[in-house]
């Protein structure tokens, strides 16, 4: 009796152990969800648009420091260039390293733009730093990153 | 839904010859992520506006390819350099393909 009585024991034990890793695989699933994209992934989204090494230059990134709501942050980006046909950017791909997905946007130019800025709004669902690359018409690229913190992440759940 | 969907641009429509007009548009759209849940738990499908266009008199000023990241509502604003009258075309398409356009005149003194 005892004996049948400790191994019902020893069964729940084991199974309220085996439901707890459960729990934790479970979570470690969606932690591993929630933080998809990577620096890395990042890196990886934008060297399919920018082949090359990036140097640090010419593109900024103005976005607030701290940003209360992820779900619209503003940002603006843009890259210092004369845009006459001899020299424009050609391309400008931005990132967000903390997103479900790296990617954010990308924009092509022609010289009829005069200026290479954009300004969107980005969500942002956690802190976490923004990456945007910008391609010359000669093909040289260059690179810039910023980090903002995100108070409430806007990616939705 | 999509009835709803309508741009937004301003525009400057006077200009001088050569200068850089600042454009700003924004798309009533609900650039649904694909991310989100409703609540039977089941993620509601993607549905973003994933391209935008912007011409000048036919020639190409600059376009955008947008991921799941920009808001609801995308708010865009850029540049374009004004040598002549003309009209700005600006087109948006949706992952359904479905799209929309907006024309505005912009005259050159």
């Amino acid at each position: 009796m005892t004996h049948s009585r400790s191994s019902t024991l020893g069964r729940r034990a084991a199974l309220a152990r085996a439901g707890g890793y459960g729990l934790a695989a479970i979570a470690g699933v969606l932690a591993a969800r929630d933080a998809a994209a990577t620096p890395d992934s990042a890196r990886d989204w934008l060297s399919v648009f920018a082949k090359g090494s990036p140097q640090s230059g010419k593109v900024s990134i103005k976005a607030p420091e701290i940003a209360e709501n992820g779900n619209a942050v503003p940002v603006t980006v843009s890259v210092e260039s004369e845009m006459t046909e001899k020299s424009y950017v050609k391309a400008l791909h931005v990132a967000a390293d903390g997103n479900p997905n790296p990617g954010v946007a990308s924009y092509s130019f022609t010289p009829l733009a005069g200026k290479a800025e954009v300004q969107l709004r980005v969500r942002l669902s956690q802190t976490q730093k923004l990456v945007a690359v910008a391609e010359m018409n000669d093909g040289a690229l260059f690179v810039v990153s910023r980090e903002v913190k995100v108070t409430i992440g806007g990616c939705g759940g | 839904m999509s009835e709803d969907i309508k741009p937004r641009v301003r525009v400057q429509t006077k200009a001088k010859k050569g200068e850089l007009v600042e454009v700003k548009t924004l798309v009533t759209h609900p650039m649904e992520s694909g991310q989100r849940k409703n609540a039977d738990g089941k993620l509601i499908p993607r549905l973003i506006v994933s391209a935008f266009d912007a011409t000048y008199n036919g020639k190409q000023v600059m376009s955008a390819k947008l991921e799941p990241a920009v808001s609801t509502n995308p708010y865009l604003s850029f540049f374009v350099r004004v040598d002549e009258s003309g009209t700005l075309k600006l087109t948006w398409t949706d992952d359904n393909k479905q799209s929309w356009t907006s024309e505005t005149k912009i005259e050159v003194a």
